[in-house]
């Protein structure tokens, strides 16, 4: 397994914004969703996870609630907010955009 | 998700603190245990599957703090903690808090409660409608009079020829003869004209105001009451209105009461307005000047352009009448002038005594503050050492300084509030009628807004001051260097630049009260040209209408003369009329002097009619000549006495006895004058004597004048048998202000004003110079300690203890040097801003500095004595093992 791609700066919400925007979720959960989705390509690490979490409920983009999980323990699940959703709209143009920026660049002749 | 989402959020995170704690906990545990079941999934072993989730979980505790940081409440959190460590550091180290706390309540209780006053006299406007557009207007007499009172004819003429007013009145302060059921009483009252409230924009709160006209000669008595008078004497009772009282006799109808709160500083207390309606002699004639203008200008017009207004009025006026309006000028100035001018050059100087004293207990503490984060420089050291940010060194620096400020600032208000208390309970009644405004001193929003003004800049001050230091790259490195490093030096030139400046604010503080006092003492020491001592005065007033005529009136003062020297203590009785010893009074005459080439110009003089025994009673010196006799009367030819100011100005100090004066006219009688008396003191202490003329009451009687006793025991025990004795002639008459000379003198205004300057001056100079001495103590005490191993060293190498004496006090002397130069340069700088409250020494007097001086080294150096002892007193080998 080759080292995991190191996140680009602020990417990691978006990530996580889209991943509970598809089904709430929890922290471990959306971790895991991020690895699959990608193709084991990202990898994100709790130390990264966890704050960035906090910090978008702070934000008021992600609210949680706990919840019994699919193992039958008790899990914190984040699910998105309408604030959120705006953000995500907001931060997917964004990405668009930079990356669009980027290809058009590296692609050029 | 709303903002009070948001707000939800925030403040669970914060007060829900233990339950966001255990939800994180929680949180990251699942993450663990999920992580670990999928190792096993993959085929790895449960133990190894653990470590591999622990492995990449790496460092839950940082993790946490992460979280916590996202979560943004750390700050609050680390602000509270540091607060209480604050607080527990100061009460540990209580004789350090309470010395700063003190010293800062003392600073800003004495500016905030100065303040409170400064507030009310000079800052709030006057409590008239657009006070700004409001002037007082004068006529002007170079030199003498620069602001002298209209006449009658005069001011109509003003009325009706300026261009720049909206409209002009004028008034006069008076007192009249109330009747009441208990006989007469004195009652303090103004003239004014109709016009006179409109003009300040006063309505009367209950009434009417005075029609125009209604000040016109003939036209129906009417009076307006103050509020107080109108509380005191006819218990309130709107029934007051249309009812009559009588004054002097005559019947007033009652028609309005002002409001309670209106105060007209000028006229002091006053319970009855009347209008002026114009018809004594003295009313009617142009030369007779008795009234104060006050005009409201038109939108737009300034005061310059109003005074010249008037000047060229002046100007046509004197054109028109010669023989009247000769050398008759006009002044105008704002009306706020006119209340608080007399008072702002010293609340502005207290302002500035008190915000020094601020300025100096801040630096105290700033010294203080620094040297303790000198000592604890290692603790700071060692928390950097462990990962403490400088930020959050500051942090905890800043949470000290704000729960010192915080203490320091809660005593300083409790203090300024007493403070203010105290000074207003200070001021006479006399000084209230006089200065009204100063009554609204208190807690406005604009004190309060000073204070915290001034709190927030002491907090900001400590706060930083210890900051400054700890950005000095040697932190680190004092660990290593315990606590000798270099940032001791840094500090050390730094404390003693603080001390310099302490010590030459003080001088400043000093030198003003050193000039202050000694102009108290130069006032008080003033030579009266009489004998204070024994004396008792008594004013009497009698209805005019009984003793209108010169021989009533001469009769009367004979009968009083008479029932007063019968009492037993009175050793000797005279009266004078027009005014009192030490009292001033504007009643001038105008004369000429006879058997000299007359231009029809005036010698206008301050005249006073007095009998034979009163210069003998107050203790007056003869110059030359000789003092009146029972024989000088109107049978006689006129005689005079001048005074030595009179001999001066129009003799030319040559020979005035047998010289004759007269009226302002071609046929005159000559009044011959057979005396020169010694300068006595007529009006304020701080004034010049003006050239004056007595005449004997015989030849020129008045029916209000002034009684003076000599007694052989104490005069205050007199006063109550002269005043029944001169009732007992006639109750109709009465007696005002009876008071022994002594109190008179102490009570006069002048004496008043300095006193009070003096002292509230010398009280912020003495606590400046103690936290000065205490700054230096602090500076010369932390240099010892700091050197304590090189004065060992320098011991152990055959130092002598005079040296060690010789090197500390050294170093305390260079800094009071220092100090004392910089201060009486400031001192010499700024004491021009004194020279119109010093009385008979000049702002530059060189025994005040020198002896400021003097007492300065004197005290700085008992103060660097300690340390110094203490440094001599080292034990070498104590001092080279202690390390």
């Amino acid at each position: 397994m080759s080292r995991p791609t190191d996140l680009v700066q602020g990417t990691l919400d978006l990530l996580i914004l889209k991943i509970v925007a598809l089904e709430p979720a929890h922290g471990w959960a959306i971790a895991h969703r991020i690895r699959q989705m990608s193709g084991e390509v990202l990898q994100v690490g709790q130390g990264a996870l966890y704050p960035a979490l906090h910090k978008l409920e702070q934000n008021g983009w992600i609210c949680s609630e706990w919840a019994v999980s699919d193992n039958n323990r008790k899990a914190k699940y984040y699910t998105l907010t309408r604030a959120g959703k705006k953000a995500l709209e907001h931060e997917s143009a964004e990405w668009e955009r930079l990356a669009g920026a980027i290809s058009a660049i590296v692609r050029a002749v | 998700m709303r903002w009070f989402d948001i707000l939800r959020m925030r403040l669970r995170s914060l007060f829900r603190r233990a339950r966001v704690e255990r939800e994180l906990d929680e949180e990251l545990r699942y993450h663990l245990d999920r992580e670990t079941d999928f190792n096993i999934a993959q085929g790895m072993s449960p133990d190894e599957a653990r470590f591999a989730a622990l492995r990449d979980i790496s460092d839950i505790e940082l993790r946490r703090e992460e979280c916590r940081d996202m979560r943004r409440v750390n700050w609050i959190e680390n602000a509270i903690a540091d607060m209480r460590f604050a607080a527990r550091q100061l009460r540990k180290e209580y004789e350090f808090t309470t010395t700063a706390m003190l010293m800062l309540a003392l600073g800003l209780s004495a500016s905030i409660a100065i303040f409170a006053f400064v507030d009310a006299a000079l800052v709030k406007p006057l409590p008239y409608q657009d006070p700004d557009r409001l002037i007082g207007v004068f006529e002007k007499l170079e030199p003498q009079c620069r602001f002298c009172n209209l006449s009658w004819p005069d001011y109509l003429d003003w009325k009706r020829m300026n261009t720049t007013l909206e409209s002009l009145d004028v008034y006069q302060g008076r007192g009249f003869a109330l009747s009441t059921e208990s006989g007469p009483q004195r009652a303090p009252a103004a003239r004014v004209s109709d016009g006179f409230f409109r003009t300040l924009g006063v309505r009367p709160a209950l009434g009417r105001d005075f029609y125009p006209g209604e000040d016109r000669a003939g036209a129906a008595r009417t009076t307006i009451l103050s509020y107080a008078a109108w509380q005191a004497r006819y218990g309130g009772s709107s029934a007051i209105l249309g009812k009559t009282v009588t004054l002097d006799r005559d019947p007033y109808v009652v028609v309005g009461v002002l409001p309670r709160d209106f105060q007209f500083a000028p006229v002091g207390q006053a319970d009855f307005w009347v209008p002026l309606q114009a018809s004594s002699e003295c009313d009617l004639r142009r030369s007779c000047h008795g009234l104060y203008g006050v005009g409201r200008l038109k939108p737009g017009v300034s005061v310059d352009a109003a005074r010249a207004n008037f000047v060229s009025i002046a100007r046509q006026l004197e054109l028109q009448y010669p023989a009247s309006n000769r050398d008759q000028g006009a002044n105008a100035l704002p009306l706020a002038e006119v209340i608080v001018g007399r008072i702002r050059p010293i609340l502005l100087v207290l302002m500035a005594g008190s915000g020094l004293l601020l300025l100096i207990a801040c630096v105290d503490v700033v010294g203080l503050v620094l040297v303790r984060a000198e000592s604890r420089k290692r603790e700071m050291a060692v928390r950097s050492a462990l990962g403490a940010s400088s930020g959050r060194l500051l942090a905890q620096l800043v949470a000290e300084a704000l729960v010192l400020v915080a203490g320091g600032v809660a005593a300083g208000l409790a203090g300024a509030h007493l403070t203010m208390r105290s000074l207003s309970s200070m001021l006479s009644e006399e000084v209230l009628a006089r200065m009204p405004f100063l009554a609204g001193a208190g807690w406005t929003p604009r004190v309060l807004l000073f204070a915290a003004a001034a709190s927030l800049l002491c907090g900001s001050l400590f706060a930083f001051a210890p900051g400054l230091r700890l950005r000095s790259p040697h932190i680190r490195g004092s660990l290593a260097e315990g606590s000798r490093g270099s940032v001791g030096t840094v500090w050390r030139s730094l404390g003693s630049k603080l001390a310099v400046a302490e010590l030459a604010m003080a001088v400043v503080l000093l030198v003003a009260a050193a000039l202050l006092s000694q102009s108290l003492v130069n006032l008080l020491r003033v030579n009266l040209g009489l004998r204070p001592d024994r004396l008792v005065t008594v004013n009497v007033a009698a209805p005019n209408a009984k003793y209108a005529t010169d021989p009533k009136a001469i009769a009367l003062g004979a009968a009083v003369l008479e029932q007063a020297s019968q009492l037993p203590g009175v050793v000797s009785v005279g009266l004078s009329a027009n005014g009192a010893p030490l009292t001033h009074n504007g009643n001038t005459t105008w004369i000429r002097i006879l058997g000299r080439p007359w231009d029809g110009g005036h010698i206008d003089v301050p005249e006073r009619e007095v009998t034979p025994a009163w210069f003998s009673t107050i203790g007056a010196k003869l110059a030359r000549g000789r003092f009146f006799t029972e024989s000088d009367d109107s049978t006689k030819g006129g005689v005079a006495i001048v005074n030595q100011a009179f001999v001066r100005k129009h003799f030319n100090n040559g020979e005035a006895v047998g010289q004759n004066i007269g009226r302002v006219s071609i046929k005159t009688d000559p009044v011959e004058i057979v005396g020169v008396v010694e300068d006595i003191r007529q009006g304020s202490l701080d004034d010049e004597i003006p050239p004056i003329v007595y005449r004997p009451f015989k030849q020129s009687a008045d029916t209000f004048f002034n009684l003076v006793a000599r007694t052989s025991q104490d005069p205050g025990a007199l006063i109550p048998e002269l005043t029944a004795a001169i009732r007992r002639i006639d109750p109709e008459i009465l007696t005002l202000d009876p008071a022994t000379m002594q109190d008179r003198l102490e009570r006069s205004n002048a004496a008043y004003m300095h006193r009070t300057t003096a002292w509230l001056v010398g009280g912020f100079a003495a606590v400046a110079l103690v936290l000065a001495l205490v700054g230096l103590y602090g500076v010369i005490a932390y240099s010892v300690s700091q050197r304590t191993r090189e004065i060992g060293v320098r011991m152990a190498l055959g130092a002598r203890t005079g040296m060690v004496y010789r090197m500390i006090l050294g170093e305390a002397a260079w800094l009071t040097a220092a100090g004392i130069a910089v201060g009486l340069g400031l001192a010499a700088a700024v004491s021009g801003l004194l020279r119109s409250l010093l009385f008979g020494v000049s702002p530059w007097d060189p025994a005040t500095l020198a002896s400021i001086a003097a007492v300065l080294a004197a005290a700085a150096l008992c103060a660097a004595f300690a340390p110094a002892r203490r440094a001599a007193s080292v034990n070498p080998v104590d001092a080279l093992r202690c390390e």
